[in-house]
C-alpha cells in the first residue's frame, strides 16, 4: 500500500489491517465491545489502525476516533490490550466526548 | 488478535461461513468459535449471538468476554420477476442483502432489468437445493402462479430462513394455505408466512410495496432479536 493513498474510513478493517501487516506496518484493532444510551456506532464495529495513523473502518461517528489512534499506536508498541471508555459525564468531555450523550467502551489490541 | 486469526476469520468470511471470534478482555486471549458448536457455556453464547447477529460482551466464569460475531451477508429470494421485484432488489441490495432472482419464466428475468443480482431460470425449489436458504435468508414469493410460488414457499417453510413473504390477497393467500395445508404444513408452520406480503402501510406502487416488504423483513429480522419485542406470533386473518 502507498504512503500517499488517502484513509477511507469504509473499508472493511481487518482486510485493511492485513495488507498493512503484509507491508511491513505495525497493526491495531479497536473495537466497540459496549454502549450505553444513544451511540453512533453498535458493538462490534471495528477500526484498524496503522503506525503512522492511518486507519479504517469507525468505532463512532468521528467524535473519538483521534483518541483511539492515539492509544492504539501506544498499543501496538506494548502489545498489551486495553479497554477505554468515552462518555459524556467528564468535565473535559469536550476533548473526546461524544456529542450524542452515550457511551462507548473500546477494546484496543495489536494485531501481530 | 494473532495474524493467524485474521486470516482465518477473513476466509471464513469470504467462504460465507458464520463466525465468533471471543476475546478476554483483560488478557486479550481469543477463540474462534464455530456457532454450531454447543459444547461449552461461551460456545453457547456465541451461537445465541450469531443468531441474534449481535456482537457484545459476555462474562462467563468470573472472565469478561467479548463476542464478535462474523456473519455472512443476508441473503434475499425474490420469486417471480414481477414489477415489484425490481425496486425490491436494488432497495434490498442498498440494505445490504445480497440478491437472487428466480424465475423459471426466462423473459422476466434477464440480466438487464436486474443489473447486479443473481439470475435463476430454474425451477424454485431446484434453485434452492444449489443454494439453500438459512437463518440470514429471506423469501418473497411474487408469481401468482402456484406452480412456480408453491414450491418455493414449501422449500422455505422447510428451512430455517427468518422470513417468508407472498404477493397476493387475502383470498388469494387463504386458497394458497388450503393447497399448502393439503402437503402437510400445519397451521404452525403455515403462520410463518406472510401474506398480505409487507406492512400495511397503504403502498400502492411497486415501489412503495417494495418498501412495505422490505421493512416487514427489517421487523422480523431485528425486532424479532429482542426480548420481549417479538413480532411474532401473529394472528392470522
Amino acid at each position: 500500500m502507498l504512503a500517499s493513498e488517502p484513509t477511507r474510513p469504509d473499508r472493511d478493517p481487518l482486510d485493511a489491517a492485513l495488507t498493512w501487516l503484509s507491508n511491513g506496518h505495525k497493526v491495531a484493532l479497536a473495537t466497540v465491545v459496549r454502549t450505553w444510551g444513544s451511540a453512533p456506532r453498535q458493538a462490534g464495529s471495528q477500526m484498524a489502525v496503522r503506525d503512522d495513523g492511518d486507519f479504517a473502518g469507525s468505532v463512532s461517528g468521528g467524535c473519538i476516533e483521534g483518541a483511539v489512534i492515539e492509544a492504539a499506536q501506544d498499543v501496538m508498541n506494548t502489545n498489551v490490550p486495553r479497554k477505554l471508555d468515552f462518555g459524556v459525564s467528564d468535565a473535559d468531555a469536550w476533548a473526546v466526548g461524544l456529542a450524542c450523550g452515550g457511551r462507548i467502551e473500546v477494546f484496543v489490541e495489536a494485531v501481530r | 488478535m494473532n495474524i493467524e486469526t485474521l486470516k482465518t476469520i477473513q476466509a471464513l468470511r469470504a467462504n460465507g461461513q458464520a463466525l465468533v471470534r471471543a476475546v478476554d478482555l483483560q488478557s486479550g486471549e481469543e477463540l474462534l468459535i464455530d456457532p454450531q458448536d454447543d459444547s461449552s457455556e461461551l460456545a453457547l453464547a456465541a451461537r445465541d449471538a450469531a443468531r441474534a447477529d449481535k456482537s457484545g460482551p459476555v462474562e462467563i466464569a468470573g472472565r469478561d468476554w467479548f463476542l464478535g460475531v462474523f456473519n455472512p451477508p443476508l441473503d434475499l429470494v425474490i420469486v417471480g420477476a414481477a414489477h415489484i421485484a425490481q425496486p425490491l432488489a436494488a432497495m434490498a441490495g442498498l440494505a445490504g442483502y445480497g440478491v437472487r432472482v428466480i424465475d423459471p419464466r426466462t423473459a422476466f428475468a434477464t440480466a438487464a432489468r436486474f443489473p447486479g443480482v443473481a439470475i435463476s431460470h430454474d425451477w424454485p425449489d431446484d434453485a434452492l437445493a444449489k443454494a439453500p436458504l438459512g437463518p440470514r435468508s429471506a423469501l418473497v414469493a411474487l408469481t401468482h402462479d402456484p406452480k412456480v410460488d408453491d414450491p418455493a414457499l414449501a422449500t422455505a417453510l422447510r428451512s430455517t430462513c427468518f422470513y417468508v413473504g407472498a404477493l397476493g390477497s387475502k383470498k388469494t393467500h387463504a386458497t394458497r394455505l388450503e393447497r399448502l395445508k393439503s402437503h402437510g404444513f400445519d397451521s404452525a408452520a403455515l403462520e410463518r408466512i406472510r401474506g398480505p406480503v409487507g406492512l400495511a402501510i397503504g403502498a400502492r406502487s411497486p415501489a412503495e410495496i417494495a418498501i412495505s416488504i422490505l421493512a416487514e423483513m427489517t421487523r422480523e429480522l431485528r425486532a424479532g432479536n429482542e426480548v420481549g419485542q417479538t413480532s411474532r406470533p401473529r394472528t392470522s386473518s
